[in-house]
């Protein structure tokens, strides 16, 4: 059962509760998205704690994740968009805290789970059509009616728009879904390999080394995986963030 | 590979229960045997949801999950925005303004050692302007003194000149005056030796006055 590679992905019930009929458990992933909120608030509490004006380098990492979220936001949705900031900081956070915590061995991945990416993107989303509505009332239609575009084509064009907004949240959510489901899979698979191999005595050891090279480098693509699908996800909420904000603004 | 794994604990279950329907050996076996199906396929379903599902897309923990992703997320969330993002905010701000006042400080500091650079060239240039001027002035006066000297030289020098030309000519007179009585003497002298005689002055002189004219 170690070697299998869907086995990272169970959850286990650590406190079973039960509401209602409806199984409200604190699981392993439960445990594990407290973790990722607890690292990356204790981490981001503690490097700020000296408000340093010459910054220590942990401290320069927790303002670089801050500039860096803000110049994203700023880039996409200008400053009106700024007020989304702490939602999508942190998004930012939890997202990338949880990839990077799925990359410890033995560590459960919270981002390997479809609801919850699913969850996130519906979060988004939401944010999007409420504060969209909620702000520019029924002109926030226009997001679906490019400007510019002759009469006969929006027949065309709005279904089409229509569809890609719905769109969004299924593939907001798979994109961080299956890449660090996928990469999980080909690690454990790939480190499997070198287990097995192992076990047929010298010539096997020998043949070990490859897969065992292709872990370590996989390894390395994974944390960069890790990474950029944090920093996609923030990207693509801004870039939804800022229909909200601006309807009529592409 | 999930699928034969299931089949194995399904064909256990099903081998438990039929031991325990075998083991039971009260008379009130049809009693029994409703309860041991009823475990059966309970244990059954729960193991088919454990292992026969892909555990990403298993629903029946997606309500748990989603509750807890609520919470965490609502309470970072909280955190964040309340806590984490006003002070990291406020060390960038105020680094910001600190950074913007040390320039401005810079640039006033900057204009003061342009000026204060400006009124020492300004001065240098008088002082150069004012030393020029009295480099002129003695060179001038220096100049003119020199002037007068040599005028003053000069004129003594001509004076001493005409002086000496006055005096060289009395002198050259004097001698000529005498060369006549000197060549009359002589002559007066050697016409007593060669002849032996006295001539008279007067025709000596006039033979002198002759030869010499």
């Amino acid at each position: 059962m170690s070697n299998d590679p869907i086995h990272q992905f169970h959850i286990n019930k650590w406190i079973p509760i039960d509401v209602g009929g409806i199984d409200l458990s604190f699981t392993n992933s439960s445990a594990f998205m407290l973790a990722t909120v607890g690292v990356a608030s204790a981490f981001l509490y503690l490097t700020s704690s000296n408000r340093g004006l010459i910054p220590t380098r942990l401290q320069s990492v927790s303002e670089m994740a801050y500039e860096f979220v803000a110049s994203t936001l700023r880039e996409s949705a200008g400053n009106a968009g700024m007020k989304f900031f702490p939602f999508v900081f942190s998004l930012f956070m939890f997202v990338l805290v949880a990839n990077m915590l799925g990359m410890f061995p033995y560590f459960f991945t919270v981002t390997s789970q479809i609801i919850v990416t699913f969850a996130l993107a519906v979060l988004v989303i939401g944010t999007v059509l409420a504060y969209g509505f909620m702000k520019h009332g029924f002109k926030f239609l226009g997001v679906f009616v490019p400007s510019g575009v002759p009469a006969p084509l929006l027949l065309l064009v709005v279904p089409i728009e229509i569809i890609s907004f719905l769109s969004r949240p299924i593939s907001l959510s798979v994109r961080l879904f299956a890449n660090m489901l996928a990469g999980h899979i080909t690690l454990k698979v790939f480190a499997g390999f070198v287990a097995s191999l192992g076990a047929f005595g010298a010539i096997g050891i020998g043949g070990a080394i490859l897969p065992l090279a292709m872990t370590v480098a996989l390894t390395g693509l994974e944390f960069l995986v890790a990474f950029l699908q944090a920093y996609v996800f923030t990207v693509l909420t801004c870039m939804y963030l800022n229909d909200a904000v601006h309807p009529g603004g592409h | 590979m999930f699928v034969s794994s299931a089949h194995a604990a399904s064909t256990t279950d099903t081998i438990v229960a039929q031991g325990e329907t075998h083991g039971a050996t009260d008379p009130a076996a049809p009693g029994t045997t409703p309860d041991a199906h009823a475990t059966e396929t309970h244990t059954e379903t729960g193991v088919a949801h454990e292992t026969g599902v892909f555990p990403p897309f298993d629903s029946t923990h997606f309500a748990s999950q989603i509750l807890w992703l609520a919470l965490t997320f609502a309470v970072f969330y909280l955190f964040l925005s309340r806590v984490i993002l006003p002070r990291i905010g406020g060390i960038i701000e105020t680094r910001r303004d600190r950074i913007s006042t040390d320039l401005d400080e810079a640039a006033r500091m900057k204009q003061e050692s342009d000026e204060s650079l400006a009124a020492y060239e300004q001065e240098l240039a008088d002082a150069k302007k004012k030393a020029g001027g009295i480099a002129q002035a003695a060179q001038d006066e220096a100049k003119a003194k020199a002037d007068t000297e040599q005028a003053k030289i000069s004129a003594e020098l001509e004076k001493k000149l005409s002086e000496a030309e006055a005096s060289i000519a009395a002198i050259k007179d004097k001698a000529m005056k005498e060369v006549g009585t000197i060549a009359e003497d002589t002559a007066h002298e050697i016409v007593k030796k060669i002849v032996g005689g006295t001539v008279d002055k007067a025709s000596i002189s006039a033979a002198v006055k002759a030869v010499r004219s």
